[in-house]
């Protein structure tokens, strides 16, 4: 408060908080898990924390991996069978034809395009402009048998768990499960 | 948090809301912006301006902001966007530029 003594009050509003009043600095975003909607979430939570100017940091693992390799990311589907919420009253053997699934994720990422929601290729390239860190793990890639040809460029590097521990690392910091 | 509160600057008093947005974006000038510029430490150069006029423009269509649409808007990318507004580029160079706080969430 006392650099702020010399300032009128007024203008105390109009100035953005400083560095020692904002607690959260960090977010460590987890994605584990390959369905559209998952990933999504995990985007949209790590390029809010840098817009609202906090650091941001994403770990894919298991099948979260999908969405950072450069076959699949902007082939991710939304689970039409095992969702109660997507379309309820669909019978589960109807929305598990062969085909359904792909056209209901198409018609998903059509609603997204109308949003002006970036594919997930642009989306991790709009993070890692933002100066956020995007990583791999380690076990779930060689369980996968993926290198690092395999995944986008923005991917930074393959790490195991202890380094993504220390991604967080540091005062301030949460940590996100998908 | 409309009460108009009033922003103590050696140019202008002009009224902001509780979040130091300007409440009329017609009110807004250069030597404003230049104060608030400074309050977040920023010195605003040309490029700064320009992405201001531009975010000014597009407000004042009625286009949603969001950082990726500054991304395409052909004068800054995202990453020199970041650079030019540190701590939240798209809600400070809205704070700069006068115009409302975006409410986007991309």
């Amino acid at each position: 408060m006392i650099d702020t003594l010399d300032k009128p009050v007024t203008l105390g509003n109009a100035l953005p908080a400083t560095k020692n009043e904002k607690k959260l600095k960090r977010m460590l975003i987890i994605c584990s898990k390959g369905k559209l909607e998952d990933v999504y979430a995990a985007l949209v939570l790590a390029n809010g924390a840098l817009m609202e100017g906090l650091e941001a940091k994403m770990f894919f693992t298991f099948f979260g991996l999908e969405a950072i390799t450069k076959k699949k990311a902007d082939h991710l589907h939304t689970a039409t069978v095992g969702n109660p919420a997507f379309m309820p009253g669909m019978p589960t053997m109807v929305a598990g034809l062969p085909g359904f699934e792909a056209f209901a994720s198409y018609m998903m990422m059509k609603e997204m395009d109308k949003l002006d929601i970036p594919h997930v290729t642009e989306f991790l390239q709009m993070i890692e402009a933002g100066g956020g860190e995007i990583f791999a793990c380690k076990l779930a890639a060689d369980m996968f048998h993926l290198k690092k040809e395999d995944f986008l460029p923005e991917v930074k590097d393959i790490i195991t768990v202890g380094d993504m521990y220390a991604l967080a690392d540091g005062e301030g910091t949460q940590i996100i499960f998908i | 948090m409309l009460n108009p509160i009033y922003m103590e600057t050696v140019v202008k008093q002009l009224p902001v809301n509780a979040e130091g947005y300007l409440l009329d974006a017609t009110l807004w000038t250069p030597e404003w912006a230049n104060e608030v510029a400074r309050s977040y430490g920023i010195t605003l150069t040309d490029k700064h301006f320009d992405v201001l006029n531009w975010l000014r423009k597009k407000q004042a269509e009625g286009v949603a902001l969001t950082i990726r649409k500054v991304g395409a808007s052909g004068i800054v990318d995202i990453k020199q966007f970041y650079e030019l507004f540190p701590g939240g580029p798209l809600k400070v160079s809205s704070k700069i530029a006068g115009i409302p706080k975006p409410v986007s969430c991309i």
